[in-house]
């Protein structure tokens, strides 16, 4: 069984816990994720590990209550427990030497996005973060970001904060400035990833995303996580979940995360961008 | 007075067209009455070739002379000497390329029903022997075992017996490997499988699981922990794909991925929240024992369920008993035939499979007939799901974590047949990792071998 150590609510429907898990805690590298399941009827959920502290033995997990699973999960407390977690699993995130790098986030993809930029930046390098959000009042980490930064733009679709737009308008711009990045990284939904990688594609600037596709063991053992990446067959949970952002077949992706539709309420169609293209 | 009749004693089975609506188990076992009958027809031969037979030696005569004179618990006794789970060898052996194909008995009629008599014991001591097994005392020495499957569990049995500290490091969240994943629940019950287990616990192993070795920790950090040797059975779990068109549709699967889902996260359940297609028509791609478990799975959750295959019926490496049930419980096949490609239905989800018939050729390598398709030949199977069996081949994660280990070609560990040791000190290996993807008697044999030879190496040193 493994605890809950602390819970706090990000937004209303962002949710932080940090679970005592201290083998994990003491190998997780950024980029990698956790598989937890609930209860003995649950399910088996992957979800990126947001921070770990291998002192206090914990691992941090943000995440958003989509379904039944991450629902449950957010409806228990601290001292609660639950019955499986491991990891670290997947390929850590390659950080080393770069100079200057873009960590693009977004929604609850920032949990995510943060890690890396945190890496990044005590590796040395200058980091921007474009952290993009639907509306004011569902922005998370801050505080957390402008401390792992250089720059931090955060975007909202309404402009009800920062600036108004999207991700991927806010990185052109910083494109067109002059920045010259030689990494972005960008995790949010699938659209955002796809029109990410379109904006750095004309410059050849090297782009990585984090995907998450359906995943049951997370060791490599279905197949069920597949992914085309430059016309090959990839397992995102043990060749990922990293992959170059301009060979991924990002629509295959979106329709194979929606197979199980009728099981589980499924972000894609509620997402705004998939229906607005980048100008 | 011995029973000279040449065939077995029947065991009675559900009914194939009640079973293929439920995942209760097929075979339903033998009396005590019908143990003994059949017990009877055993020569009790000097030789014994049936226990040459056995990859774990289990003591057939033995054991079966004393379930004819109806002392089943002393049989348990005999089989529990060589074999730690041999209500689960009862079930999954293939006894006739075994124990039975040595009988003596086959010579002329059947052989002796070994198989359901080991499980017939194993079923009856469970169900009225209670907490007979004291753990033996702790000889100071600790060993890991990686991989809670057949090989592993083996190992780890032996080794206990033998006073060592046993931990094994499991993966998942449920110790069995293949056992508790791979094999469905009606031809393996999973409170059986749970049973052995906790047998295993009762001799002091203790199971770790949520453990990936290879991510979590290294066999290094193992060994620097005080493990002063690691067995690796992490089997053959990572699947093939044909690398046809349309094989990334939604709804086509691995048997892995889909006998993980109806097995181990029991999608068939009410109450259980993995999901699972419930296809309307199914096609499974394959002709071993995994394509009939996933047919046959398919078949349970409501499908029309096509095998596919590539050679003829003769040529399919299943059991034939599997291949059997599988026809009784209405799973079609077409046999010499192979998929091109799969279409999709407009939304990215499989609507039929593009088929071509083959023929046999010359013999290949393996000495097997070749199949070649029939130019033009090409026809549609409507199918939503396409279930892909074609073989596993070892997880890449722990030989890549572990500086020392050797893998050939095919991505096996390299360890000596005889002592099972890889050529890194202390480490030895078994099982489907070592082989790939073959049965559970004989990564059993492997885990048996590996903990004599563990013996031997730390009573050296």
């Amino acid at each position: 069984m493994f605890k809950i150590i602390k819970k706090k609510q990000l937004n209303s429907a962002v949710t932080l816990m940090e679970i005592e898990a201290p083998y994990i805690a003491k190998k997780a590298k950024a980029g990698q994720f956790i598989i937890f399941r609930v209860d003995e009827h649950g399910e088996r959920i992957p979800l990126t590990i947001a921070d770990s502290d291998a002192e206090r033995g914990t691992v941090t997990i943000i995440y958003q209550a989509v379904g039944r699973s991450t629902i449950m999960l957010s409806q228990m407390n601290e001292g609660d427990s639950i019955l499986d977690f491991v990891g670290p699993l997947g390929t850590a995130t390659h950080l080393d030497g770069y100079k200057k790098v873009c960590v693009v986030g977004g929604g609850v993809g920032n949990a995510i996005a943060y890690p890396s930029a945190k890496a990044l930046f005590n590796n040395g390098a200058e980091v921007d973060v474009i952290a993009g959000f639907r509306s004011k009042d569902i922005v998370i980490l801050e505080d957390e970001f402008k401390a792992v930064c250089s720059h931090l733009y955060i975007t909202t679709d309404d402009g009800t904060y920062g600036e108004k737009g999207f991700v991927t308008n806010k990185l052109q711009s910083l494109i067109d400035a002059g920045n010259q990045y030689d990494l972005v990284i960008a995790i949010g939904p699938i659209p955002m990833m796809k029109f990410v990688s379109k904006v750095t594609e004309p410059y050849g600037i090297k782009t990585l995303v984090s995907l998450n596709p359906i995943m049951i063991d997370g060791t490599g053992m279905c197949g069920g996580c597949r992914v085309t990446v430059g016309g090959e067959i990839k397992f995102a949970c043990v060749d990922g979940p990293d992959f170059d952002g301009h060979q991924v077949d990002y629509d295959e992706l979106m329709k194979r995360n929606s197979f199980y539709k009728e099981r589980e309420h499924c972000d894609v169609d509620t997402c705004r961008m998939l229906n607005a293209k980048p100008e | 007075m011995k029973n000279m009749s040449q065939y077995k004693v029947e065991m009675p089975v559900q009914d194939p067209l009640v079973r293929n609506k439920n995942f209760e188990e097929v075979a339903l076992g033998y009396t005590p009455e019908m143990a003994m009958e059949e017990a009877a027809r055993c020569l009790g031969c000097k030789h014994r070739p049936c226990v040459e037979g056995c990859p774990v030696s289990v003591q057939i005569p033995d054991f079966i002379a004393r379930v004819a004179e109806g002392d089943f618990a002393g049989a348990y006794r005999v089989i529990r000497q060589t074999n730690a789970l041999p209500a689960v060898c009862g079930r999954v052996c293939p006894q006739e390329s075994q124990c039975e194909s040595r009988c003596v008995r086959g010579i002329k009629g059947e052989p002796v029903a070994i198989g359901r008599l080991e499980r017939f014991v194993a079923d009856w001591a469970r169900e009225n022997l209670t907490g007979e097994e004291v753990p033996p005392v702790f000889n100071g020495h600790r060993v890991a075992v990686i991989g809670a499957g057949p090989a592993g569990l083996t190992c780890a049995g032996e080794l206990a017996k033998l006073g060592y500290g046993v931990t094994i490091f499991e993966a998942l969240h449920t110790p069995g490997g293949v056992l508790s994943y791979g094999i469905p629940e009606f031809r393996l019950p999973k409170y059986i499988v749970a049973k052995e287990v906790e047998g295993l616990q009762k001799l002091g192993v203790e199971i770790r699981t949520n453990m990936v070795i290879g991510r979590v920790e290294s066999v290094d950090e193992l060994m620097d922990e005080g493990y002063e040797a690691v067995f690796i059975g992490s089997g053959a779990g990572l699947p093939s794909f044909m690398g046809i068109e349309g094989e990334a549709l939604s709804g086509v699967y691995s048997a892995n991925e889909y006998l993980t889902r109806v097995n181990l996260m029991k999608a068939y359940r009410e109450g259980y929240d993995t999901p699972i297609r419930r296809s309307r028509s199914t096609i499974v791609v394959g002709g071993g024992n995994v394509a009939m478990d996933a047919a046959r799975c398919a078949k349970r959750l409501g499908a029309e369920v096509t095998v596919v295959y590539r050679r003829s019926e003769e040529e399919m490496p299943a059991r034939r008993e599997e291949i059997h049930h599988a026809k009784e419980e209405k799973v079609q096949f077409r046999l010499l035939c192979n998929p091109v490609r799969i279409l999709d239905d407009g939304n990215g989800n499989v609507r039929a499979v593009e088929c071509i018939e083959m023929q046999l050729g010359e013999p290949d390598a393996s000495g097997r007939r070749r199949p070649e398709p029939v130019a033009g030949s090409e026809f549609l199977i409507e199918a939503d799901t396409v279930i892909m069996a074609l073989g596993t081949s070892p997880n890449p994660l722990l030989h890549r974590t572990t500086p020392g280990i050797t893998v050939n070609r095919r991505g096996c560990i390299i360890a000596n047949e005889a002592t099972m040791a890889t050529e890194k000190a202390g480490v030895y290996a078994g099982g489907d990792a070592v082989t790939g993807a073959a049965t559970v008697i004989l990564a059993m044999g492997a885990g048996k071998t590996a903990a004599a030879s563990i013996h031997e190496y730390l009573s050296q040193k």
